[in-house]
């Protein structure tokens, strides 16, 4: 009797779901293939302004769809995506892009994690000749009577 | 002790230090904003209490005047904290070249005229945003949000979260022209 209520009502959330009034972005007819792997391509380089860590393509928000119409109906316009990208970093800042241009202050980003990593990789390289070049000799295991492999006569 | 040792490190660690000191001191969630001092973007927008079927709000009808506008849905609980600064503010101003509009930012209608009656009635018109076009065209993150467009047409001011009737007066008066009469 549970089951049967549990069934007929998730039935009927499907059907409201289904009859809910669409947003204008899902009315929105689909580009043409090319066109729509343009719009998924740059929807996936630009940030979403409310789920800040994801990018449009992937955020589930209405504004993100909202956003995604934008491009779509930009590209059909004629425009480039260069100029799709510099649309949405006029009204929302660099930040708008997931990936920074490799420019000015940006090139730290870049930058940096080389730098760190050829200094660490000289701190090792350095660190390892210095171990390897100590005379064996020195080492307090190799004075008579260590441990080893010899017999006493 | 390696003095040399130490000091190339340290010279090399002081700026990656500083970087991240600097880093510490921001804010991760603030965002940044363009829009101030750049032309305000144009809309021509339904008016949601339009007496007149399609009645329709132009910025360009507003040249030399100030225009306050402000993004709000009735979902948003920090838009119920401005609401009576905004319709206080605009009622001051009614009348004089400044203009108030409520933009609906992903809502609907039937939503919103519910939620200005629930709240004691809005002094100022609200626009129909199809598409959140023009929410997107002035880079908006969320609501409410409000814009301060000057007589030269141009953002002066964008203000994240709930504004403040002293804020509104505030920038307000900065814009305006001032005129012979008496403000």
């Amino acid at each position: 009797m549970i089951a049967r209520r549990f069934f007929i009502l998730l039935f009927a959330a499907a059907l409201a779901v289904l009859a809910a009034p669409r947003s204008i972005a899902a009315q929105q007819p689909a580009a043409d293939p090319a066109t729509e792997a343009t719009v998924k391509r740059l929807a996936s380089e630009l940030r979403c302004p409310v789920c800040q860590g994801v990018s449009i393509e992937d955020s589930p928000t209405e504004l993100a769809n909202e956003m995604k119409s934008v491009i779509r109906g930009q590209l059909q316009e004629g425009k480039t995506p260069e100029q799709v990208k510099a649309y949405f970093v006029e009204r929302y800042g660099e930040w708008i892009l997931l990936q920074p241009k490799a420019s000015g202050f940006n090139l730290i980003v870049y930058v940096l994690p080389l730098i760190m990593l050829l200094v660490g990789a000289g701190f090792v390289y350095r660190t390892v000749k210095r171990w390897s070049a100590v005379d064996p000799s020195e080492l307090p295991l190799a004075t008579a009577g260590g441990a080893g492999g010899g017999t006493e006569e | 002790m390696n003095w040399k040792r130490i000091t190339v490190t340290v010279a090399l660690l002081i700026p990656v230090v500083a970087l991240l000191a600097y880093g510490m001191t921001l804010d991760p969630r603030a965002l940044p904003s363009t829009m101030p001092g750049k032309e305000a973007p144009t809309f021509d927008l339904q008016v949601m209490e339009g007496a007149e079927a399609e009645e329709r709000a132009i910025l360009a009808q507003h040249q030399g005047g100030v225009v306050v506008l402000n993004f709000w849905a009735s979902w948003c609980l920090a838009c119920r904290s401005e609401h009576s600064a905004l319709s206080n503010v605009a009622s001051m101003y009614e009348g004089t070249e400044v203009q108030f509009y409520g933009v609906l930012y992903n809502d609907v209608p039937k939503n919103a005229e519910r939620y200005i009656r629930n709240m004691g009635g809005q002094t100022y018109p609200t626009l129909l945003d199809p598409g959140s076009r023009t929410a997107i065209d002035y880079g908006l993150y969320g609501v409410p949000e409000t814009f301060f467009i000057g007589p030269d047409g141009t953002v002066a001011y964008k203000h994240v979260g709930p504004v403040t009737e002293a804020l509104l007066v505030e920038w307000i008066e900065r814009l305006r022209i001032p005129t012979g009469g008496a403000s």
